[in-house]
């Protein structure tokens, strides 16, 4: 009798408790399927319509997708992103490595030092982007700094050249980005074991051949993080490129992000902005499902 | 306890007081714009002291940032919600595309009450009509195609003020040998297009204006005269500052205002700097009509269009401003701020400055034969993606020293085809 009396007086507690994670789950669920898969969705639906101005439901086919391939400035943007994830993906990851192999040498302040380094991540790009937009004016930065000392050759004007201007974004961009990639390194190095440095030194390695063949290769997860978020950093860039040079001279730094903002919202081609916004989802796709799939299938393993 | 009801009392109190507001509130217009600027912000308070006097409620929804890009995302997520506001900042041929969407109202009652049909020009009223009914008003012309003069500047460099493209060219190359930056001016697409539209104006006249930004036709696009006009463009870029990337006007109209720079090809919107600045039109500064478009008028007229609205009080309010936007008081203190011409013909144009007196007299000459055009680089010409189509092939061209004028024009058509 007691043990009923108890379960009965239990139950509607223990289908609450049953419940409660999914209940308190739902609204972030609920807010995650509409603003983000039902908004992918209805992209995908715009980009094969002749949506202009305002959303509309006239099938166009692929005709959206075509006018796109047909766009110069579709493909400098996409050059742009190209060129500029490249170099932005490589410095960052070469520079951020060097810095945390040289930080790992216990050396004095390594806190302090470490500070500065990261800090540039604690800005925003819009920061980043200004502040590098008047270093490297050509009329009031470096370029106009050096030549007032009497360096009277000197000039830096790639902000303003139509065929060097990418490579501005990617120097503020890996400023930015390479002392979070020292930190991630860093971290990395910390978990190495110390035994197996010493095993190595015992062999006669000398300490080069020791990070680049024993401790660099077992950093691999690592690695990997880091190509992640810079490639998401590199593809969905927009703050930077429209703080520091609105897409110009002309439209010769424009990159993806840019074209479908500027397309969809303030030129009135929603239907082909949307075919560029689906078009960048698929390039992170590419990415994105090979290294979900690898790293699954490595859980399973374990 | 005490205080707990105490408390309740008092939030049960301060509830109250809004809503025997609202129940005696009087109708309430909201107007979304990006007047934001110094000299726009104090005309807008003009029209809001206005509407505030004649017993309505002024409601503003000011959107600032990326030339109205902004203010539209945000009108066009509102007006999809169901929720538009009573005005907003809306011109050229994106009246019609929202009159298609038939959210617009009639303003046919006012039009008729204040006689608005006699008080526009034909071509501006043709404008604020969607199917034939008046859908918005308008607030002030705009004339694109000025040349601002710094006169100092062009005494020390010994140059002339220049009547023809010809004269224009010695007189920039005067001030280049005098160590002056000819033509101020800023590197972002819009300013690009406003010189092009000069150029093209001046080259091709209003006709071949006309044929090319609003009809699109393929031949004058890729004519000689067209070819002629790029290669003008690129001439002049090399009297532009280098390092004019990303510049805003303003700065570039900074640089003629403190004679650093001789002369600036704008809008008449630059006025307002100068006024700013202090200077007096005629005596510190000269506006002559850009070389060769002396008869011709490039217009870039603002406007608001009105949402059809549901409550009673609300229409009232809206009907005011509409009245309002339009009577003399509102016109004067607007347009001198904003450095633009009166819509109203019938205005005495004493109280503006000699720039405006000479604008308004080449606005008369000009809607006599075909003087009077779009502006294409202001979208009253085309809509919003040919304009961005003939933008990008502008603006890569003029930052491209080594762009061929022959190419230009077979891209232009290419891709105003595109976009159409």
């Amino acid at each position: 009798m007691s043990t009923i009396a108890v379960l009965n007086k239990a139950s509607p507690l223990d289908a609450l408790q049953r419940w409660l994670p999914r209940l308190v789950l739902a609204p972030s669920m609920l807010i995650v399927l509409v603003g983000f898969y039902g908004y992918i969705l209805w992209t995908f639906v715009l980009s094969f319509t002749n949506s202009s101005f305002m959303p509309s439901y006239k099938w166009v086919g692929l005709a959206q997708y075509a006018r796109l391939m047909d766009n110069d400035r579709w493909w400098v943007a996409s050059k742009n992103l190209l060129l500029f994830g490249g170099m932005f993906i490589g410095i960052s990851l070469v520079v951020g490595v060097l810095l945390a192999v040289l930080l790992d040498q216990r050396i004095r302040r390594e806190g302090f030092i470490r500070t500065v380094y990261l800090y540039p991540m604690a800005l925003s790009m819009i920061v980043t982007g200004t502040a590098w937009k008047w270093l490297l004016n050509p009329g009031l930065g470096l370029d106009k700094m050096l030549r007032d000392w009497g360096w009277e050759g000197f000039r830096l004007d790639w902000l303003v050249d139509p065929d060097r201007v990418v490579y501005c974004l990617v120097i503020a961009a890996v400023w930015q980005a390479s002392g979070f990639v020292m930190a991630l390194f860093l971290a990395g190095l910390r978990g190495v074991d110390p035994s197996i440095i010493r095993a190595a030194q015992v062999d006669g390695a000398s300490l080069p051949t020791i990070y680049l063949r024993i401790v660099l290769p077992s950093l691999r997860p690592v690695f990997f993080s880091a190509l992640m978020i810079l490639a998401h950093i590199a593809i969905k860039s927009f703050d930077l490129v429209a703080a520091m040079t609105a897409g110009g001279p002309g439209y010769a730094s424009d990159l993806p992000a840019m074209f479908m903002y500027s397309f969809t919202f303030s030129r009135g081609q929603m239907g082909m902005g949307s075919a560029s916004a689906i078009l960048m989802l698929g390039a992170i796709l590419a990415i994105l499902v090979p290294y979900l799939y690898s790293e699954l299938r490595s859980k399973r393993h374990e | 306890m005490n205080a707990i009801n105490r408390l309740a009392a008092v939030v049960s109190l301060a509830s109250l007081l809004p809503l025997s507001a609202l129940a005696a509130e009087p109708g309430t217009v909201e107007v979304t714009h990006w007047w934001t600027s110094g000299g726009e912000k104090a005309a807008v308070d003009t029209l809001r002291k206005q509407i505030e006097q004649d017993g309505f409620v002024w409601k503003d929804n000011a959107v600032a940032g990326g030339g109205g890009a902004a203010a539209m995302t945000v009108l066009k997520s509102r007006a999809v919600a169901g929720n538009p506001p009573a005005a907003a900042q809306v011109k050229g041929p994106d009246i019609q595309d929202w009159g298609a969407l038939g959210l617009l109202t009639n303003l046919d009652d006012v039009a008729k009450a204040n006689d608005w049909d006699a008080l526009l020009p034909t071509k501006v009223a043709d404008i604020m009509k969607y199917d034939g009914h008046y859908v918005a008003v308008p607030v002030n012309i705009h004339r694109v195609n000025w040349l601002w003069i710094n006169p100092q500047v062009f005494a020390k460099a010994g140059a002339k003020v220049p009547t023809t493209l010809d004269e224009l060219f010695a007189a920039a190359d005067k001030l280049k040998a005098a160590g002056f930056v000819p033509l101020a001016h800023g590197g972002q697409p819009w300013q690009d297009s406003t010189v092009f539209e000069d150029v093209v104006l001046s080259i091709l006249g209003p006709k071949g204006y006309h044929a090319a930004f609003v009809e699109l036709d393929e031949k004058t696009l890729t004519g000689a005269q067209m070819i002629e006009a790029f290669s003008t463009l690129q001439r002049l870029g090399t009297y532009m500052d280098p390092n004019r990337a990303g510049r805003d006007w303003n700065v570039a109209a900074a640089e003629v205002i403190n004679g650093k720079a001789g002369m600036q090809i704008m809008g008449d919107w630059a006025k307002s700097e100068w006024t700013a600045a202090g200077k007096i039109a005629g005596k510190d500064y000269e506006c002559v009509a850009f070389p060769g478009t002396q008869g011709s008028f490039a217009y870039n007229i603002d406007s608001l269009v009105m949402f059809r609205l549901k409550d009673e009080n609300d229409i009232k309010a809206q009907n005011d401003l509409a009245k309002v936007a339009l009577e003399p008081a509102f016109q004067t203190v607007f347009n001198q701020n904003k450095g633009s011409l009166p819509v109203r013909q019938d205005m005495d144009m004493g109280p503006f400055d000699a720039c405006t007196q000479k604008s308004a007299a080449d606005f008369k000459a000009a809607e006599q034969g075909d003087g009077l055009q779009p502006s294409m680089a202001h979208n009253m010409a085309t809509s919003l993606a040919v304009q961005g189509a003939i933008f990008d092939v502008v603006t890569n061209f003029l930052n491209d020293p080594k762009a061929d004028p022959a190419k230009a024009v077979k891209q232009l058509d290419s891709a105003i085809k595109s976009a159409k």
